[in-house]
């Protein structure tokens, strides 16, 4: 059994009078897919972003043996931006000799790719957030909601793209509604 | 700890600075409106206004710096950028350091450059003295824009945090506004004062980065 590139245990986490979850544990090792559930305000974002470093939990710990990538619901796009800049930026930002105008055109974001923001689809703007996913070699994947606002195509693009990166020995975390689509290693119902 | 995401950072917030049109332009058309409103308001007597002429350069860069703080870290927690930022390889500090530093040479320093123009309006005597006095704005101005960035960071989760951002800031622009100002007169004891003005702005750069990273820290959390 290879150790885990990711674990979270006993996390609990409170939001002013209420317990959000207690004693929460997970662990995401080579090839394995993390599933959280929950109804809406359950927890998953909040729980994510503990996993990612960005939430202290109110008890418990995490550790992560790789860098991670974090995509949430919130895209990190400004008004402005386009997808292809978005790209460059955080490909600079992060040291990675990426091929951007590679990585647009297998998100199909090739025919938008000098739009600004604001005048891209939701679904457009999610595939650009995904496209980080692919400027640098991650182990870590933690994704909230990853297949909001996509058309079938572009959910089957991310679940191949979840599907290859555990192959070639990563691990994702995602908290998902309804069907998954892909064989996950473990559920955490929150 | 890697220095690509501060440089990063910064040429992001330089572009951003001109993406929204004339952005950049909003402050310095508040100094400018501000300068003009004063002769106005106190008369147009020569002695007077070459008097109040530097004050009232201080007071409305100080004002000015406050137009445009808001937008600085408060769009990023939005967005979810924030979330990115945190999360490279640089100290939030250091990313803060960036961000503001960039704010302050498109919205801050134009009005330091803009000040001997002004400064002629108040009746000053065209020398040499009003350069090596919008040198002294420039670097109050950093100050001022440091400080700022802390209340920007502090209210980036409220909205409408512009006031905000204004009640924590201004107390903090104090010893600024004083060197600066004493910096401009003969008054006995002046000699000092562009040292202690530099001195102010140091501490500025030295404190602020610190403050506005665990402000953002909590922000995000």
């Amino acid at each position: 059994m290879t150790e885990p590139l990711l674990t979270g245990t006993g996390l609990g986490m409170i939001r002013g009078e209420r317990v959000l979850f207690r004693d929460v544990s997970l662990e995401a090792r080579m090839h394995e897919t993390v599933i959280l559930r929950g109804a809406n305000g359950a927890g998953k974002t909040t729980l994510l972003r503990i996993l990612a470093g960005l939430t202290r939990p109110e008890s418990g710990a995490v550790t992560r043996s790789a860098p991670h990538h974090w995509v949430s619901h919130r895209e990190g796009l400004k008004p402005h931006e386009t997808p292809h800049e978005h790209l460059s930026l955080w490909a600079k930002a992060w040291g990675a000799t990426a091929n951007v105008d590679g990585i647009l055109k297998f998100m199909g974001l090739s025919r938008p790719a000098d739009v600004p923001a604001r005048h891209l689809s939701a679904g457009q703007r999610r595939r650009t957030a995904l496209a980080r996913l692919l400027l640098q070699p991650r182990s870590i994947w933690l994704l909230d909601e990853p297949f909001t606002a996509l058309d079938a195509e572009g959910r089957e693009l991310v679940l191949s793209l979840i599907e290859d990166h555990c192959r070639e020995g990563g691990c994702v975390v995602a908290a998902i509604h309804g069907e998954a689509g892909f064989g996950a290693a473990n559920e955490v119902t929150l | 700890m890697s220095a690509q995401p501060i440089f990063a950072a910064f040429r992001q917030a330089l572009a951003e600075a001109w993406a929204g049109g004339a952005g950049a332009l909003l402050p310095l058309g508040f100094f400018a409106g501000t300068a003009v409103l004063v002769p106005l308001g106190i008369g147009t007597d020569p002695a007077t206004l070459r008097a109040v002429g530097p004050g009232i350069l201080w007071v409305a860069l100080a004002l000015s710096s406050l137009v445009t703080l808001e937008r600085i870290f408060q769009a990023d927690t939005e967005d979810g950028a924030l979330d990115l930022w945190l999360q490279t390889e640089a100290p939030p500090s250091a990313i803060a350091a960036a961000k503001t530093l960039a704010h302050f040479l498109t919205a801050g320093l134009p009005l330091a450059l803009l000040s001997p123009l002004l400064a002629l309006m108040f009746q000053a005597q065209a020398s040499t003295g009003l350069l090596v006095n919008a040198a002294y704005y420039a670097v109050g101005g950093l100050a001022f824009y440091f400080w700022g960035g802390v209340g920007a960071a502090l209210s980036a989760t409220v909205r409408r945090g512009g006031l905000l951002i204004s009640l924590i800031a201004l107390p903090l622009y104090v010893p600024t506004a004083i060197f600066g100002a004493m910096a401009m007169t003969d008054a006995p004891g002046s000699q000092n004062a562009p040292l202690l003005l530099a001195a102010s702005a140091l501490f500025a750069l030295a404190v602020a980065p610190f403050a506005m990273a665990a402000a953002l820290r909590l922000a995000a959390d």
